[in-house]
């Protein structure tokens, strides 16, 4: 590596009006019969509900392919909205605004070859992304994954959704710890 | 209370000149902010305490990442000055650059997106309330896909400073935030462009979250007289160098 990078800042409280776009967290669509659904709440070092996060997923399709395929916005080309992917070619990637809850709510399917959907979290006051990993747990063996068996059990806890009932699991972020709870992991590439 | 501007110049430099005896003493440079940067009221309760964890996992899923493609943006994207039936009040631009990687390897056919105040410093949401008018004919928001040299272009107009309550009397320089994809998912940057001689610059805590001065300038824009059109725009450069490993890098070892 030789050339020095652009540094990140935060997102800010103004995405809105850009980034997000209909359909942003429907990876699958909600009549897929193997159509999984992850939510959960993005949380400050006060216990708060962080209401200007935006959270980014990527993960592989059912099949194992990372090659994904680009259509997460696909456009009406008459009027410019966006129309949502077709759900023919499955794109990986899901981009979803929290609501004044601080809630978050995705729609996919089960990635194949990995037991996990990648996280990358944005926020104002948050100057670079944070990313973290959703695991599932029915298909997570935590002895075998290379990162969830460094971490002890504390710490592992906090990339495991929690299934809440069929097809439904819940998975919480916590930008810092408050003193109750466990602070998510956060990962980092070099 | 808010605290004053005074008191947060004062903390910045505390930051500043404790990050440069680092360096003197042999620390390594940094790049990006610092998370934790308290002159930045709003960082405080959300960055993390614990340590970043490295999944040492040359299979990792986030080495690779999600593509786009002519379907996800419209022409029109690009030119922020054409989304509304008239034209936007303020001063035209263009603005324009390469996306490469660390590498220097062009980043071809990923999605650029921007958003940004209008002249008068105002964001088209609801959020933000400010006495400053909303211009009927600009929103705000672009998106394009880079071309095969990794160049992006989007004409717009300069957006004003604005105001904002980390302290008292605090105003944000004039920026255009962006949102970049690499090849990788590692490498996705959101930041934001400033442009040259702002005179607040020097009193913005998250500009100078960055504590290294030299990585500072690099979200500066340069005025490029080659590029301005007459009589119609002003051309600003700014290239980027997206961070972060991704699938061929770990490929080849390094």
């Amino acid at each position: 590596m030789t050339l020095p990078p652009t540094p990140s800042q935060t997102i800010g409280p103004y995405f809105g009006l850009a980034l997000p776009f209909t359909g942003g967290g429907d990876i699958a669509p909600p009549w897929h019969p193997d159509a999984i659904t992850v939510h959960g709440c993005v949380y400050d070092g006060a216990g708060d509900p962080v209401k200007d996060a935006l959270l980014e997923f990527w993960q592989p399709a059912p099949d194992g392919s990372r090659a994904g395929a680009p259509g997460s916005l696909r456009r009406d080309p008459v009027t410019g909205e966006v129309i949502g992917r077709n759900h023919l070619k499955f794109t990986g990637f899901g981009r979803v605004p929290v609501d004044e809850d601080g809630h978050y709510l995705l729609r996919t399917l089960p990635p194949g070859g990995v037991p996990y959907i990648s996280v990358c979290v944005f926020a104002r006051g948050l100057l670079r992304q944070l990313y973290t990993r959703v695991y599932l747990p029915d298909r997570t063996d935590p002895e075998a994954d290379p990162l969830l068996s460094s971490l002890p059990p504390e710490r592992r806890a906090t990339l495991l959704a929690i299934p809440e009932r069929e097809r439904v699991f819940r998975f919480d972020i916590r930008l810092q710890g408050d003193g109750t709870h466990e602070e998510t992991v956060f990962l980092a590439f070099e | 209370m808010l605290p004053t501007q005074e008191a947060i110049n004062e903390e910045i430099a505390e930051i500043h000149r404790t990050y440069a005896k680092s360096v003197a003493e042999g620390a390594p440079r940094r790049d990006h902010p610092l998370l934790d940067f308290p002159p930045y009221r709003g960082s405080v309760l959300r960055h993390p305490k614990q340590r970043l964890v490295v999944p040492r996992d040359p299979e990792a899923v986030e080495l690779t990442g999600p593509v786009f493609g002519e379907t996800d943006v419209t022409e029109l994207d690009s030119d922020l000055t054409r989304q509304h039936p008239g034209e936007p009040i303020g001063e035209r631009i263009i603005v324009t650059g390469r996306i490469v990687d660390r590498n220097g390897r062009p980043v071809r056919g990923q999605l650029v997106e921007i958003w940004q105040a209008n002249a008068a410093g105002r964001y088209a949401h609801q959020w933000e309330q400010h006495p400053a008018p909303l211009d009927p004919n600009f929103t705000g928001y672009g998106r394009c896909l880079t071309d095969d040299d990794g160049r992006y272009t989007f004409i717009t107009i300069k957006p004003g400073p604005y105001p904002w309550r980390n302290n008292t009397n605090a105003w944000r320089p004039a920026h255009i935030h962006f949102s970049i994809f690499g090849t990788a998912f590692t490498q996705r940057l959101v930041t934001q462009m400033y442009f040259p001689g702002d005179p607040l610059l020097p009193f913005d805590p998250i500009y100078q979250s960055i504590p290294d001065e030299d990585a500072r300038r690099r979200l500066i824009a340069t005025y490029d007289h080659d590029l301005s059109r007459p009589e119609w725009a002003l051309g600003f450069r700014w290239d980027i160098v997206l961070d972060g490993p991704d699938a061929t890098y770990m490929e080849e070892g390094r």
